[in-house]
């Protein structure tokens, strides 16, 4: 017997593998049917892409209005200059790349061509989070940390096909700049089971629950919604509160969520630094509100390459580790998840 | 009033040199409202501006079109300054052109002023792009031109780059990608004085050969004295009937070029004059004219 045949069979993942569970709806390429539809009611849409338009939904738009797309190559900083130009002479862009290349390598464009000014070029990135087990390369685990600070911009992280297909002709309608946080290909559909509407800037509780409050954003409110169903069966009534607007957030609506006893748990694809936790906790800790916030995130590190559905249990992220999270905040341990803060800590002066 | 320029009809040598006369004086005035400036605050980018107060000249006096009064005009030929700390030049220029009035070039770099030391749209009426991040004018203007064209707009897109600024690689994503999509209403002129924060660009970072580079990247490039009036206007005519490719006018321009006294002191990127010094440099630059 060869050492082959013991050998455990071994999970892989494509660069862009789908994060939808076996079975799941989907809808395919939910931002470029959107993005269609919109152009055929504003003629002043158009497309960009650097060299990744078939990565990012975007060659649905390519192939539709192939007059309205424009190519720009693998060169992000021109993409983004350029949009910039386009708005400048009064064309609606949506300019779409990987979230790592919008943010990290195309930063200084995106900033003083597009966010300064004030223009309305929407940017579009794809891979955002922990959304490709390709390694720390493609993985935008800190695009929200990197963007966060930048004056004028609108950041939308949304959870489905639903999200992104009402999202889309909202942010055309912004008069500024944006970055939506793009699910692309087989994108989950999940949305329409809830009696939700996106709506720019603001907050939705998609359920309501009396033990826990999951606040959360993009990607991970379809986890959160599925945890809380998991909970649901050990009698924890979990309530989540969907966030697709970053900035600006919806503090009411959070400041309203956390206003009480119940556990409060954000829940996001993206680091624990800079993300959603550190925007609900300085939001509760500028209003004087002293709840604890346990933070669902990935860890500030380079992450692993890897399965998706792997490196989403290991860092946290799959609907197991919220669950079994959830339950170790309310059993009072911590579960594997070391805590950084202890919840009461001693007071420095007595 | 709309500042009409050429295509104009061929001209004869009297036209021609009565053209080129009234650039120079332009010229002239531009570089006085520099020095102006730059008394202002004592200290500045006057070498650079001096250096290519012709060019600005040929450009707002006698290529770009646009309305003094209403610059945001749709059909306006767009000029970028891709490089913000020549704001004070492009004032100069801005304020000879009739867009911004000459006196209020004394706020320059003053608080609440609306101009700026380096420059910045929404700050100044006129000017198309917030500069002081050095690789973004050809981008921006890149896109401008595609959307322009896109729209059916023949309004033409210059941007002015220095020779220091296509050390950026951005530029150079810009430069393909005009080429790329074929936008001969774009028209780069790069100023090339040759220095640069660090010292003289030949040692700072080697940017020659400047014309075999642009023709690499597949653009329409000529190369002038860009402080020889003329020589400027004939090779903007040329470029404005030029099609098929964007086009670069590489500008060899002298730092303090018309006033002696700048010309020849050490060259420095950020110039210092003293007290005493601006009056003679008035002085230098009206002498300058009159021969």
């Amino acid at each position: 017997m060869t050492s082959t045949a013991r050998r455990k069979k071994l999970t892989t993942s494509a660069m862009i593998a789908s994060f939808a569970d076996p079975g799941q709806r989907t809808t395919s390429a939910p931002f470029g049917h959107a993005l269609n539809r919109l152009a055929e009611e504003r003629p002043e849409i158009v497309g960009l892409s650097a060299d990744l338009a078939k990565y990012t939904d975007m060659h649905v738009f390519r192939d539709a209005h192939p007059d309205r797309f424009f190519q720009m190559g693998m060169a992000e900083q021109v993409m983004l200059g350029a949009a910039a130009g386009m708005a400048e002479v009064g064309l609606v862009p949506f300019a779409s790349t990987y979230s790592v290349f919008a943010t990290r390598r195309a930063y200084d464009f995106l900033c003083l061509d597009i966010a300064e000014p004030g223009l309305n070029v929407n940017v579009v990135g794809a891979l955002p989070g922990l959304t490709t087990g390709y390694g720390p390369s493609h993985q935008a685990t800190e695009d929200l940390a990197i963007l966060r600070g930048c004056p004028n911009l609108t950041i939308v992280d949304p959870c489905d096909s639903v999200d992104i297909e009402q999202a889309v002709p909202a942010l055309a309608a912004a008069p500024g700049p944006t970055y939506l946080r793009l699910l692309r290909g087989a994108v989950p559909t999940v949305l329409d089971e809830y009696d939700y509407r996106f709506e720019l800037g603001k907050a939705a509780e998609l359920r309501t629950g009396r033990d826990v409050v999951l606040i959360s954003t993009g990607l991970m409110t379809m986890r959160a919604l599925q945890a809380a169903e998991r909970l649901a069966a050990d009698h924890v009534d979990v309530a989540v509160l969907h966030v697709p607007t970053i900035k600006p957030l919806d503090t009411a609506a959070i400041l309203r969520a956390a206003r009480t006893d119940r556990l409060v748990v954000t829940c996001e694809n993206h680091s624990v630094i800079g993300g959603l936790a550190e925007s609900v906790a300085s939001t509760l800790a500028f209003a004087g509100v002293g709840a604890r916030v346990v933070p669902v995130a990935l860890p500030d590190e380079f992450l692993a390459a890897g399965a998706l559905p792997t490196l989403h249990d290991r860092y946290g992220l799959s609907t197991d580790a919220l669950v079994t999270r959830v339950r170790a905040e309310l059993g009072g341990t911590s579960g594997d998840q070391p805590s950084a803060w202890a919840a009461d800590p001693v007071p420095a002066t007595a | 009033m709309t500042a009409l320029s050429s295509p104009q009809a061929p001209a004869g040598t009297d036209q021609r040199s009565e053209r080129v006369e009234r650039i120079r004086q332009a010229a002239s005035r531009i570089r006085r409202n520099a020095l102006d400036m730059g008394e202002v605050q004592g200290q500045g980018y006057i070498g650079q501006a001096l250096g290519v107060a012709d060019v600005l000249a040929v450009v707002y006096t006698d290529q770009l079109r646009f309305r003094p009064e209403d610059p945001h005009w749709r059909d306006r030929d767009r000029f970028l300054l891709s490089i913000g700390h020549y704001a004070i030049a492009a004032y100069a220029a801005m304020a000879e052109a009739g867009i911004i009035p000459l006196q209020e070039l004394e706020t320059y770099g003053s608080d609440d002023s609306r101009l700026p030391m380096s420059a910045m749209a929404s700050y100044t009426p006129g000017m198309e792009i917030s500069g002081g991040s050095l690789g973004h004018g050809l981008g921006v203007a890149t896109g401008m031109a595609l959307g322009l064209r896109h729209l059916g707009n023949e309004a033409q897109v210059f941007d002015l780059l220095s020779d220091g600024e296509l050390d950026e690689g951005s530029t150079w994503e810009a430069a393909m990608a005009c080429a790329h999509h074929g936008l001969d209403n774009v028209t780069a002129i790069v100023d090339v004085n040759a220095l640069q924060a660090d010292g003289p660009t030949a040692g700072v970072l080697r940017t020659e050969p400047l014309v075999d580079k642009w023709r690499a990247f597949g653009w329409h490039a000529l190369r002038v004295d860009g402080n020889d009036v003329a020589v400027l206007v004939a090779a903007f005519d040329e470029i404005r009937r030029h099609r098929g490719s964007p086009s670069v006018l590489i500008c060899d321009t002298r730092i303090g070029c018309g006033v002696p006294l700048l010309e020849n002191r050490e060259k420095a990127h950020f110039m210092r004059v003293d007290e005493a010094e601006w009056q003679i440099a008035r002085d230098q630059l009206q002498e300058g004219l009159a021969r």
